[in-house]
């Protein structure tokens, strides 16, 4: 009996040492944060949950992961805050993504690169389609060179096709397949509990059914 | 026993469960103003915070004993602090110093508009300069800014009260000795550059840098591209004769591009369609065809230009003095021009610039005096204003460049720069069988001094030492500048210097008793600017002194020119550009100035009269996505101008103000539309554009100056060449994209 309090104790004194290696801290803290990304709302709580994971990124320094949340998060905190200044956010995000590109390029990142490009974008539709349009074209090309099956891609794509006039190659109809890929893909995505991207799932099949209206 | 060991245990399990230590405070700039999401961190950890709009930050961490936290905000240098955390509250209140950044730092506006694509502070687009319904012609593009003088009859920028020959203009860091093509008088004439060469330009209206010398108002400075993205073919085409075909090549390993471009204008069919104030004698056509190779260095890039160029015109017009009588003149010119430059960066923040530049220009100029039956005149020595009209006129002038420039980067953004400039000249003249010839060495050393004293305040000082051999004198230049940032997107910036040119060719060319020219210029700039919207007022004062003047010459060949002008400018100018307010795209300009000077013939102080006290200019685009289609606006207004007739007062050695008056107002506007019918497709290897451009597109009657008859009886007016002008044109660009085709294969 005594060895076994003992041994209990121990057990809960070393886990709330900071003799414990951080990555035991790694599982919970994404959990909290990504808890917290869902449910920020203005431009300071996505700011903080940014702030969370980039510290996160900096701790572990093989994890590309923190690193695309921090990005993620600064994006859609830009995304829906018309206050912002989106040059300078965007700015923060290229730099986000180019820390989680030295540790391991890949498709996710580059969809996050279309993504910031979107949001550069809005800033003036007007002037800024000329110079834009082709940097969308390359990370969307990126993208899916780098992962054909990453559903987020096509439905980044899907979004931006949604909201072009239809005089250009834009529209529902057009945006129909990209949302369908989008959606077939989640369906195959896999859905185990490590940290990878996983979002977009229920915003895409909402889209889809936009498009079938 | 057994509750003792337990009583210890809990304790030590309490002990360490609030081991967590809080850290709290308040981060502050330096001028004691709360900062707002400044990341705190535990360094290599995963707790910390991010402080409110308050500047406060609050957060605990289980970790002991000795930990580094680290402050970090974009813009600003990192603190790190060593705490020590043993389970108390600790609060620590942090100052964040700015950070010396190239990209916050400010920079010297006073008298520069810069356009281009580096994003800060730029005024125009390469874009901009493509769409302003001014036919792509860099020059015209830069008269839609505040600070110049409309002047639709001559070429070259007017700028603060300046000569079109106060303006220089640089491609690569070495000069261009004929930026416009060649044409008669009475007629402007556009620039030998195409625009999409250029991705940033530099428009000096004054106070510019010790670097550049030799002009007394203005300096533009072009920037070539360094290489395309990619290799594309282009062809432009127009129904109304141009023709543009170019093409760049990319090398497979992206470190080296060339490009060839061959360009043709002839505009009869347009003469066919438009009544002119000119009988056209001689189509106006133009060649050019210029070729590029850029070659990355080790540590940066070497770049060769060659431009050829040869154009021919030919016109007439009632003579001034004999209304029965015609002028007639044809101009032919040949050009090449070449530029080389280096640009290296030597390691440990030195830079070398190595530009150069070489040019040959050649004139074929033909002006004769015509009857009714176009039967050439001649008229008696007695007559000799006549004479005067009539001439044959050679000319081969060389002129080479060369500009050394080393850069060194300090810390804290410091630099200094110094250098030395030779410019040889070479005129080889035949006028009317007399031959002229001079030539002259010219050269200068110069130093600038970049100074940060915050990221806020700056201060730019320099000095240049000129000499010309031809006119054997030395002069010295000073040129100080400083900005001041009064708020986040605000800032002031102030500019002085002394500023010397050579006269003109056409006055040492036949009187060699000359000296440098000078102007003091003082300017004060005020900017405020976001991506979207910049505010720009600018107010300037400038004394010129050593001008140019003549008196009425007594014998043949003899030219009494001297140094004994003098005058001055003031003046304000006014910038607004908003892309945000509107669903499109403005920008506007306004300057007055008030300016007088005594030069050339001028015999006191007067009004030039290539100046109109107020001009105002505005540009509207606006692309609309459903057609496709570009639209753009540009309209200009400018009081109306003085012209006088200076009687020659032969006994006195004068000239005589005889009479004088104020040509009407200036109006003009221009539409331009530009449709893209493949806008949207990302899909295609071929781009086709159309554009339309109609100058003065309401038909309004414009007027620039007049010009008096020898004995001032008579007052001919300066029109434009007609009323209106057109353009169209379809310009096809196959580009290979290679990443189209990837994305082909996956979807």
């Amino acid at each position: 009996m005594k060895k076994i309090i003992l041994i209990s104790c121990v057990a809960v004194l070393l886990a709330t040492t900071n003799l414990v290696a951080q990555s035991a801290r790694y599982a919970p803290t994404m959990k909290t944060n990504l808890e917290l990304l869902k449910n920020a709302k203005s431009m300071q709580d996505y700011n903080s949950v940014a702030a969370a994971f980039t510290r996160i990124g900096q701790a572990e320094k093989t994890l590309w992961v923190p690193y695309y949340y921090a990005a993620l998060a600064k994006l859609h905190g830009a995304m829906n805050d018309q206050n912002v200044d989106k040059d300078a956010i965007a700015a923060q995000v290229d730099s986000l993504l180019s820390s989680a590109e030295a540790i391991q390029p890949n498709s996710e990142l580059s969809t996050l690169h279309y993504y910031n490009e979107v949001l550069k974008m809005t800033v003036n539709p007007a002037a800024r389609f000329m110079e834009e349009g082709p940097l969308l074209e390359k990370y969307y090309g990126q993208a899916v060179a780098q992962d054909s099956t990453n559903p987020r891609i096509y439905f980044m794509k899907g979004q931006t096709v949604f909201h072009t006039p239809e005089s250009f190659g834009g529209g529902p109809a057009a945006a129909k397949t990209l949302f369908q890929k989008a959606v077939d893909l989640y369906a195959t995505q896999d859905s185990t509990k490590d940290f990878k991207p996983k979002w977009g799932k229920e915003d895409a099949e909402a889209m889809l059914k936009q498009c079938e209206k | 026993m057994k509750p003792y060991i337990l009583t210890i245990l809990v304790g030590l399990l309490a002990g360490h469960l609030h081991a967590q230590t809080t850290i709290e405070g308040q981060v502050k700039d330096n001028k004691m103003r709360p900062l707002i999401g400044v990341s705190v961190a535990v360094k290599n950890g995963y707790d910390g915070s991010i402080t409110d709009s308050l500047g406060n930050y609050h957060f605990t961490t289980p970790d002991q004993g000795s930990d580094t936290l680290v402050y970090s905000l974009t813009g600003y240098e990192t603190v790190e602090k060593v705490v020590q955390l043993t389970g108390s509250t600790l609060t620590l209140n942090i100052n964040l110093k700015e950070a010396f950044n190239e990209l916050s730092a400010v920079t010297i506006t006073a008298g520069s508009f810069s356009a281009g694509d580096n994003k800060k502070g730029v005024v125009l687009s390469s874009l901009d300069i493509l769409t302003t319904s001014t036919n792509a012609d860099i020059s015209s593009a830069m008269r839609l800014l505040p600070g110049t003088q409309q002047n639709g009859e001559s070429s070259g920028l007017f700028v603060h009260g300046g000569t079109a020959g106060e303006t220089a203009q640089y491609m690569d860091g070495a000069v261009i000795q004929n930026p416009y093509y060649a044409g008669g008088p009475q007629i402007m004439q556009r620039g030998r550059f195409d625009p999409r060469l250029f991705s940033g330009t530099m428009f000096a209206t004054g106070g510019y840098s010790a670097l550049y010398g030799n002009a007394m108002s203005s300096v533009l400075l072009m920037n070539s591209n360094d290489l395309p993205e990619k290799s594309e073919y282009e062809i432009d085409i127009s129904p109304i004769a141009y023709v543009n075909l170019r093409t760049q090549q990319l090398a497979k390993d992206k470190k080296s591009a060339y490009g060839v471009s061959y360009n043709y204008i002839n505009v009869w069919p347009e003469m066919q369609v438009l009544n002119t104030y000119f009988d056209i004698t001689r189509t106006p056509e133009y060649h050019t065809a210029n070729f590029y190779y850029h070659r990355k260095t080790r540590g940066g890039m070497i770049k060769y230009y060659t431009e050829f160029s040869h154009n021919d015109v030919g016109y007439s017009w009632t003579d001034i003095d004999i209304l029965s009588l015609k002028d007639k003149i044809n101009v032919a010119n040949n050009n090449w021009y070449n530029n080389v430059n280096w640009t290296e960066n030597l390691g440990n923040r030195w830079k070398l610039i190595w530009s150069n530049s070489f040019s040959i220009n050649h004139d074929h100029i033909n002006r004769s005096i015509l009857d009714g039956n176009h039967e050439v005149q001649s008229f008696s020595s007695s007559y000799y204003w006549m004479n005067n009209k009539i001439f044959t006129y050679l000319n081969t002038e060389s002129h080479l460049q060369s500009r050394l420039v080393l850069e060194k980067k300090f810390r804290n953004l410091a630099a200094i720069r110094f250098g030395g400039e030779y410019d040889y000249a070479h005129t080889d003249g035949d006028y009317n069988d007399r031959n002229i010839t001079f030539k002259d060495n010219y050269g200068a050393v110069f130093a600038e001094n970049d100074l940060y004293f915050t990221n806020d305040f700056m201060l730019k000082t320099g000095v240049r030492a000129e000499r010309s051999s031809l006119m054997n004198e030395t002069k010295v230049a000073p040129r100080i500048s400083t900005a001041y940032r009064i708020g986040p997107n605000e800032q002031l910036s102030a500019a002085y210097g002394i500023f010397y040119q050579k006269p003109e060719d056409n006055y040492l060319m036949y009187n060699q008793n000359l000296s440098f020219t000078r102007s003091d210029q003082y300017i004060l700039n005020y900017q405020k600017s976001t991506t979207s919207q910049i505010l720009r007022l600018e107010a300037y004062y400038k004394k010129y002194a050593d001008l140019v003047r003549f008196v009425p010459a007594t014998q043949v060949n003899d030219y009494p020119y001297d140094n004994g002008g003098k005058g001055h400018a003031e003046g304000f100018d006014l910038f607004w550009k908003d892309q945000k307010t509107f669903p499109f795209k403005y920008w506007i300009s306004y300057s007055y100035i008030h300016t007088k000077r005594q030069f050339l013939n001028y015999p006191t102080q007067l009004e030039p009269d290539f100046i109109t006290p107020h001009t105002f200019s505005a540009v509207l685009q606006q692309f609309i996505p459903n057609i496709k289609t570009q639209v753009n606006f540009s309209c200009s207004f400018a009081t109306g101008r003085p012209y006088y007739y200076f009687k020659p007062d032969l006994e006195n050695h004068t000239y005589q103000l005889d009479k004088q008056g104020k040509s009407s107002p200036y109006n003009n506007l221009d539409f331009s539309i530009d449709y893209l019918p493949d806008f949207g497709k990302t899909h295609k290897k071929m781009t086709v554009m159309f554009v339309a451009t109609v100058k003065n597109i309401l038909g309004l009657q414009q007027l620039y100056t007049y010009n008096y008859s020898y004995d001032g009886s008579y007052k001919q007016p300066v029109w434009p060449m007609s009323k209106r002008q057109y353009f169209i044109g379809v310009f096809f660009n196959f580009g290979r994209d290679r990443s189209q085709e990837i994305i082909n294969e996956n979807l």
